[in-house]
Formats: structure tokens, C-alpha cells, sequence
């Protein structure tokens, strides 16, 4: 059974399946376009593990990844493929020991049912060492894929320490994005925001500004990333951009503190604000997004 | 280059340097200079802004020297659009006259460990 059979499935059954999860839209980029026929496939994405981080503003870090990868096996119809959006480890300014991290995460990672995943480092990751032990382990920062209709591009923007994607990438950007068909449905994953959500705190893209200009010219182009350890969603022009919770800690809403401090665990409420989303490819450059929790129980 | 126009090159080296020790640094790291830009000292380290307070009067002009000591730290103002890279080895001096009085917030867009998010500080213009 498809994806689609089975969500029409849920749908006669009043979606009990999914009571769970909580549904949003990303809005369509091009409204007014004929919706196109498309394949009906879906990818799961999850952000910020932090894998050997340990602190009080989560006490059960050693078991929430782990916890989330099997509510990701438990799934009834498993996605196509699974993207982390960075930060897969905490960061450590010993070599030996980010490595080491690195390996316990591609350990429970490996976990996963579904075998097609892919990874993008997140500063933790890549910023001390300039992406050195990601590539190691995970292969190229940035990279572009084909699946079902939709071109996926993967921006590395922090392997530089200061945030910037970089002259060479985004002439390596310019390249790919000459080869799409201006109404191409293409997908962007990176960690840090492309645009100025705080930069207060640190969340930006230093040259963001310079790939939002590469893709604007684009009518059908969504942006998901990580980094803000919490959903949310905000448009540039036509191109919508989501962010994923974390799988370590939440942080507080955008601007609405001084300091971009943890959220405190909250032991009546365990895994309250972390968890994953799924993103099914809808007709168009719609795209229905559905927030999962760290565990359904 | 005779003998007379020595000494009074003598006497303007001299008087230069006397000059030189009028500047005195005082327990924040501010080294005052008459009638000259107000500088001020700040060490960057992990993970850390030495002082991460500065207080300035709105329209003067002070000069923040930087020295980083372990890392290529950032120094960001948002609110002032000013940046800039902090290499160590080197003093980096950034200059700002302040239009505005209120409160602004500075921090370190370098990621540089795993304090890096609590490497900030903040600019205070007074009236």
C-alpha cells in the first residue's frame, strides 16, 4: 500500500492513526498554477540530536534519540527517505571525542528502518574542524539529489565557523539551479536559516541573503531546516521556510527573550516542545507537514 | 640635518612622549587620552568579552580593541550593523559614535565551542 491509499484510507477511517500528530500546511509557492500530476511520496525530517550533550535541560538525553528512532520504525507506511537537518552530535573541541560522538549517532541512526538517509552538518558538527569529521563520516556538506519530480539541494552553512555559505558553494549553487526549469520543484535543506530570523542570537545566514537571490528567480522552492530547535515557518518573497524541532532541548521563541537559553525540562511534561515531522509531497509545491512527538505513547 | 634642527626634533619626540603618559587604563580597560578617542580595551575568550559592558555617551566616539586570545572570534552589533572578525595575534579596532541612547546588544558570531551561545554582552549609550 502507497502512501496515498493509505492516507485515503485514514481519511474513511475518521485519521485515527494520526490523532497524534499535529497537521499544517506549507503554503503553495506558485497559487494559481494547474497543479501538476505528481508522485506521492513523503521524508521525515530530523534535527538538532546534540548527541553527547549532557545538562539539565534534558536529563533523558541518552534515550531521546534513541526513542525517537523507533517512533520513526513504528510509523505505518515508512517515508521514502529521512534527512537530518544538523546538529547530530554536540559540539567538543576534542577531535577524538567529536569522532567518537559521531559514531554513537551513526550507530542509533543505523537503527532506522528506512535506509535512504541523509545527513547535513550543523554548526555542533562542523564549525571547529570545518566540516572535516562530518565529511569523514557522512561524505560531501552539500550535495543535491532526484526524487519523484523533486530536485533537492542540501546547503552547507556552517562548515564556516562565521556562518557563511561562501563564494564557492554558491557559484556551485548558481551552476546547479541554471539546469532547473524555472517552475522545478526544488528543496532546500540547510541548518541555520537563510534569512535574518534573529541575528541577535545567532541565527542567520552571514551571506543567506546571496542564495535567497539564487533561488527567487525559482516559482516553486521550499526551504526546511533546523538550528531554531522548534517549528516554525516564515515566507521570503514566494519561498516558504520551516523550521524542525529538536531532538535535545527547545528553545525559546524567536526574539522573545534576551538570551537564547534552553527551555527548562519540565519532568511533569518529558520530551515537552521535541519530536520530528513528516513532509508529504503534495500536488503542486504544496507540501502537508505533520509534527510528531518524541514518542506516541 | 644640523644640530639645532636635532634638538627640536629632540624636544617634539620628547614632548610627544609626554603626551603619551598623560593616557592612563583604568579598571574597566578604558585607556583615556586628552582630547583624543576614548579606547577601549577588550580581551575576547572563550567564552568571554572582557569587560561584556560598555558604557558610552551618546555622540562620542570610542575605539573597542580587541585581542583574542584561542580563537577568530566574532564581534557583532546588530542594532549598529557592525561587525567584524577578532583574529588572534592582533589588535582589531572597531570604532562606533553612537547616535542613540539605550541598550545594545553585542555577541560573538564565530561559533567558537560549546559556550559560544553565552558569549555576548551589550553596549550601554547614556544621554
Amino acid at each position: 500500500m502507497d502512501r496515498r491509499s493509505f492516507m485515503k484510507l485514514t481519511a474513511i477511517g475518521g485519521g485515527a492513526v494520526f490523532m497524534s500528530g499535529l497537521y499544517g500546511h506549507a503554503p503553495a509557492a506558485a497559487a494559481g498554477n494547474t497543479p501538476a500530476p505528481y508522485d506521492d511520496f513523503y521524508f521525515v525530517q530530523l534535527s538538532d540530536v546534540h548527541w553527547g550533550y549532557s545538562g539539565g535541560a534534558n536529563p533523558d538525553a541518552l534515550n531521546t534519540f534513541r526513542k525517537a528512532v523507533a517512533t520513526v520504525n513504528a510509523l505505518e507506511v515508512q517515508p521514502d527517505f529521512i534527512i537530518f537537518t544538523g546538529d547530530l552530535t554536540h559540539t567538543t573541541d576534542d577531535p577524538k571525542e567529536r569522532r567518537q560522538r559521531m559514531a554513537a549517532f551513526k550507530e542509533i541512526a543505523a537503527g532506522l528502518k528506512v535506509k535512504s538517509v541523509r545527513f547535513i552538518p550543523g554548526e555542533h558538527d562542523a564549525s571547529l574542524d570545518n566540516g572535516a569529521a562530518f565529511k569523514e563520516n557522512f561524505g560531501p556538506s552539500n550535495y543535491t539529489f532526484e526524487h519523484k519530480g523533486v530536485h533537492f539541494i542540501a546547503l552547507d552553512n556552517v562548515s564556516d565557523p562565521g556562518a557563511r555559505i561562501g563564494d564557492t558553494q554558491l557559484e556551485w549553487l548558481k551552476n546547479d539551479l541554471d539546469k532547473q526549469a524555472k517552475d522545478a520543484r526544488i528543496v532546500v535543506f540547510t541548518h541555520r536559516p537563510l534569512f535574518d530570523l534573529v541575528p541577535k542570537w545567532d541565527w542567520a545566514t552571514r551571506d543567506g541573503d546571496k542564495a535567497i537571490a539564487l533561488l527567487m528567480p525559482y516559482s516553486n522552492v521550499t526551504v526546511f531546516y533546523g538550528h531554531i530547535h522548534q517549528e516554525h515557518h516564515h515566507m521570503t518573497g514566494r519561498i516558504a521556510h520551516h523550521a524542525a524541532k529538536s531532538l535535545i532541548f527547545p528553545l525559546p521563541a524567536p526574539g522573545s527573550q534576551e538570551k537564547r537559553t534552553p527551555l527548562p525540562w519540565d519532568p511533569a511534561l518529558p520530551n515537552k516542545g521535541l519530536g520530528f515531522r513528516e513532509v508529504e509531497a503534495q500536488a503542486g509545491n504544496d507540501y502537508k507537514l505533520t509534527e510528531f512527538p518524541v514518542t506516541r505513547t | 640635518m644640523d644640530r639645532a634642527r636635532r634638538q627640536l626634533c629632540a624636544r617634539l619626540a620628547c614632548g610627544f612622549g609626554a603626551l603619551l603618559t598623560v593616557a592612563a587604563i583604568d579598571a574597566q580597560g578604558f585607556r583615556k587620552i586628552a582630547g583624543k578617542e576614548r579606547i577601549i580595551a577588550i580581551e575576547a575568550r572563550k567564552f568571554v568579552y572582557t569587560p561584556n559592558e560598555i558604557t558610552v555617551k551618546k555622540d562620542e566616539t570610542v575605539v573597542l580593541a580587541f585581542t583574542a586570545v584561542d580563537f577568530i572570534h566574532g564581534f557583532f552589533i546588530p542594532d549598529m550593523n557592525i561587525r567584524a572578525d577578532l583574529k588572534p595575534g592582533q589588535v582589531t579596532e572597531v570604532r562606533l559614535t553612537p547616535g542613540k541612547a539605550g541598550e545594545y546588544a553585542f555577541l560573538c558570531d564565530n561559533f567558537c565551542g560549546s559556550g559560544h551561545e553565552e558569549m555576548n554582552g551589550k553596549i550601554i549609550v547614556t544621554e
